[in-house]
């Protein structure tokens, strides 16, 4: 079949899905598929860019996903002076001292002879340097943290606009991406795939941990949004007249209207996106790629830089998972560091990769929409399907009751399934690298 | 006396509880390390096969206590660990036929075989939520106590008390009775060579007439019963919890690497470092320090040199720091 019928119809049946959602259940639940749908391509595109286009195995999607988050936040939360004024130059300057004394470990290291001096030497400055920053940045984060802890307790973030934070995530996850790739994109891909776990555990770990920074597990509620709130348009009349004009109650209508705006804002960011990789894959760099992807030692002696390109690539797809976070977060409306679990935010999105098509563009986008369809749609239909199954049993049978109860849990179980069925039966994904 | 005192306060904060987490670790390293050996790939269902085996033996342990049958001050958990062994036997036996012999007869790259895991990790991750939910399961029974804080103190009138769990003396007379069997195992039983010759040249193996399908079933079982001691040790000392058993992939991965992915003493090794790094780099060194220093000098604060919940951060540095150094890990692991 013609691939691009056949893409077509794939992507057809998607929206179909997506339709179908609307009709059966409500119009609200497809436009909460359709927008976290859109963020999950946008994730999906970033570990396609770093697996499907550079082999790079990166396990560490949360974390970049929480540092997107994470500029939300600092970004667009008015800042609270009586917290600055209690310990924001103690922060930053505890901060700056901490980086200082690892920029002089750094800078030593290469000095100091060989053997028993530089173990020592690299010590006592690493030693010195931690019980310094740790003088000057436990007071200010105790100062800052006693601001009002019950509603602030943190440094606040600079007031903006918050549709900036999705490049600013974007910024702040490839910076992190950097220093990672620095240190561990020379190793093999499994430990690369353990280094990445780890930097994502202790990113969530700085989030909930920092109160200053993310008030931690107290959570930041109340982000601003980039859409008008449901309530405001409740009260407008024009709205109200409007929705009635179109046989709504205004409740729905606000409610649709909102959820609408992000989708269109999410789109336009996802179509940008696909278009860079599209154009990324199809030019002499996504090529060289590729070539480095499918043999590290020809591409090295053709001239071409694999620890270069490997960086870049890595950093690239960081940023991308980054933006997606920013807007996750934009769309939830408030941080909560709890929340992020690498099932759902890690492996999930290499689900939703490997089924679409790793190497593929579209079919990480495709992979994206379908796989979070079904990690949402799986619940229901699994309860139903417990209700069939379990309808011949007593009323009052414990077998039945947990049953029921568990059902939820098969989501996990399905993920999985799909995964195997795919990587045995389709190896290369729905839609296939060309 | 006050030297006594520190010692003790050690002990009972440091040097116990590292000993039995690094005992739990030090197992489940051995399992990644073992299938890394003959399978030639990391699992990351690892902490779920856990998981599942110590689902099984939790599910014997109620059973038992329903009817009755029990080990009096040991926990019934012991008696129902075989049944658990045996439960995660069948299941890896089972995953093994169903998922991975395909892509073994293909030989497919190791960071196939990786991703593969992952979908068995989160089948079984499925499983083990479905059937005994995601909260916390406590199974311990039995005396809590080989020796409370208190008696300690009565027996030796020092002022710090030593208290030891009976989880944690299980723990390391288990650690050291299965990682015994398992040395003796492969380095005196036919199969056991034939194992390590498999791991350390397959080629050559094969030659020699070894069947690589019976060395792959042995070295399943062996991880099987790794992975079930390992996490009922586990569960038994702390408690149960599916995503706990998740999250433990790291610090067992670390372990397996800093020691030397492939090798078997490596792993042990590992298992203890990361360890006794996680509970010394935790810990609030105060009490400590009281009694070592004079007056003047007594610390003001904790002196805990990062909060507890940094402690994925200290496996992972140590990690790092191995791999930037010594690639191949401590005990000279093999680098595929």
């Amino acid at each position: 079949m013609n691939p691009v019928i056949k893409n077509s119809a794939l992507f057809a049946l998607m929206a179909m899905l997506i339709l179908l959602t609307g009709i059966m259940q409500s119009w609200n639940s497809a436009l909460l598929i359709l927008n976290m749908g859109l963020v999950s391509a946008v994730m999906a595109l970033g570990v396609n860019l770093q697996w499907g286009f550079a082999g790079l195995f990166n396990v560490g999607v949360m974390g970049f996903v929480a540092l997107g988050g994470l500029a939300t936040v600092l970004i667009s939360m008015p800042p609270v002076p009586a917290a600055w004024a209690a310990g924001g130059p103690g922060v930053l300057l505890g901060l700056l001292l901490g980086a200082a004394s690892i920029g002089v470990a750094i800078w030593a290291y290469p000095r100091l002879p060989r053997g028993r001096v530089r173990v020592l030497g690299m010590t006592v400055i690493l030693v010195i340097g931690f019980i310094i920053f740790r003088r000057v940045f436990d007071p200010a984060v105790e100062a800052i943290e006693a601001v009002d802890p019950a509603t602030s307790g943190y440094l606040g973030g600079l007031g903006l606009w918050v549709v900036l934070s999705w490049p600013v995530g974007g910024v702040l996850a490839a910076g992190a991406a950097w220093i990672i790739g620095k240190s561990a994109l020379g190793l093999r891909s499994d430990y690369l795939a353990i280094a990445t776990l780890g930097i994502a555990e202790i990113v969530i770990a700085v989030l909930k941990n920092e109160d200053w920074l993310s008030r931690g597990v107290k959570n930041v509620i109340g982000l601003p949004r980039p859409v008008p709130n449901e309530v405001d348009l409740q009260n407008d009349p024009a709205f109200v007249e409007q929705a009635t004009s179109l046989g709504l109650d205004p409740m729905t209508a606000s409610s649709l209207y909102v959820k609408l705006g992000y989708a269109l804002m999410f789109t336009v960011v996802l179509l940008i996106l696909l278009w860079l990789a599209q154009k990324a894959l199809h030019s002499p760099w996504g090529r060289m790629m590729r070539a480095i992807r499918d043999n590290e030692t020809a591409a090295e002696a053709m001239g071409k830089d694999v620890k270069g390109r490997h960086l870049q690539v890595f950093i690239l797809g960081s940023a991308i998972c980054g933006i997606a976070g920013a807007m996750m977060t934009t769309l939830d409306g408030q941080l909560t560091p709890g929340t992020y679990q690498p099932l759902r935010f890690t492996f999930l999105i290499w689900v939703m990769v490997i089924v679409g098509g790793s190497g593929n563009n579209l079919g990480a986008v495709l992979g994206g929409f379908l796989i979070w369809f079904l990690w949402v749609q799986v619940e229901p239909i699994s309860a139903l399907a417990m209700e069939v199954i379990t309808a011949g049993m007593a009323e009052d049978s414990p077998v039945r009751g947990h049953l029921l109860e568990s059902a939820a849990q098969l989501r996990l179980l399905t993920m999985g399934v799909v995964l195997l069925l795919v990587l045995r039966f389709s190896p290369r994904g729905l839609i296939p690298e060309k | 006396m006050e030297f006594l005192n520190a010692i003790v306060a050690l002990s009972n904060y440091v040097l116990v509880p590292a000993l039995a987490y690094g005992s739990q670790l030090a197992l489940g390293a051995l399992g990644v390390t073992l299938i890394y050996g003959i399978l030639r790939f990391s699992n990351f269902a690892h902490g779920d096969t856990m998981a599942f085996g110590t689902m099984i033996t939790i599910l014997m342990t109620w059973w038992m206590q329903s009817v009755g049958i029990g080990l009096g001050p040991l926990p019934t958990a012991l008696l129902a660990l075989p049944f658990g062994i045996a439960g995660c036997a069948a299941m890896v036996l089972l995953t093994d036929r169903v998922v991975y012999r395909f892509y073994r007869a293909q030989k497919v790259k190791p960071v196939i075989l990786v991703i593969v895991s992952m979908g068995v990790m989160f089948v079984m991750n499925g499983l083990v939520r479905f059937v005994i939910g995601p909260g916390d399961q406590r199974f311990a029974d039995g005396e809590r106590f080989i020796i409370t804080a208190l008696d300690f103190r009565m027996m030796t009138g020092l002022k710090e008390g030593l208290a030891i769990k009976t989880t944690q003396g299980i723990t390391l007379v288990t650690a050291v009775i299965v990682v015994g069997v398992l040395f003796w195992f492969l380095t005196h039983t036919r199969t056991g060579k034939s194992m390590r010759a498999y791991s350390d040249n397959e080629d050559l193996a094969l030659l020699s007439g070894i069947n690589p399908e019976r060395v792959v079933l042995v070295t399943w079982l062996i991880v099987a019963a790794l992975a079930t001691v390992a996490g009922t040790l586990y569960g038994l000392d702390k408690s149960f919890k599916p995503f706990t058993y998740f999250q433990l992939l790291l610090p067992i991965f670390a372990s397996a690497i800093v020691g030397g992915l492939g090798s078997p003493l490596g792993a042990i090794a590992g298992g203890f470092v990361i360890a006794f790094s996680e509970v010394t780099i935790t810990y609030a060194w105060k009490k400590v320090l009281v009694y070592l220093m004079p007056e003047s000098l007594e610390p003001s604060g904790l002196v805990q040199l990062m909060s507890t919940d940094y402690k994925f951060a200290v496996s992972f540095v140590i990690l790092l720091i191995v791999l930037l150094f010594r690639p191949t890990g401590l005990f000279r692991g093999k680098a595929v």
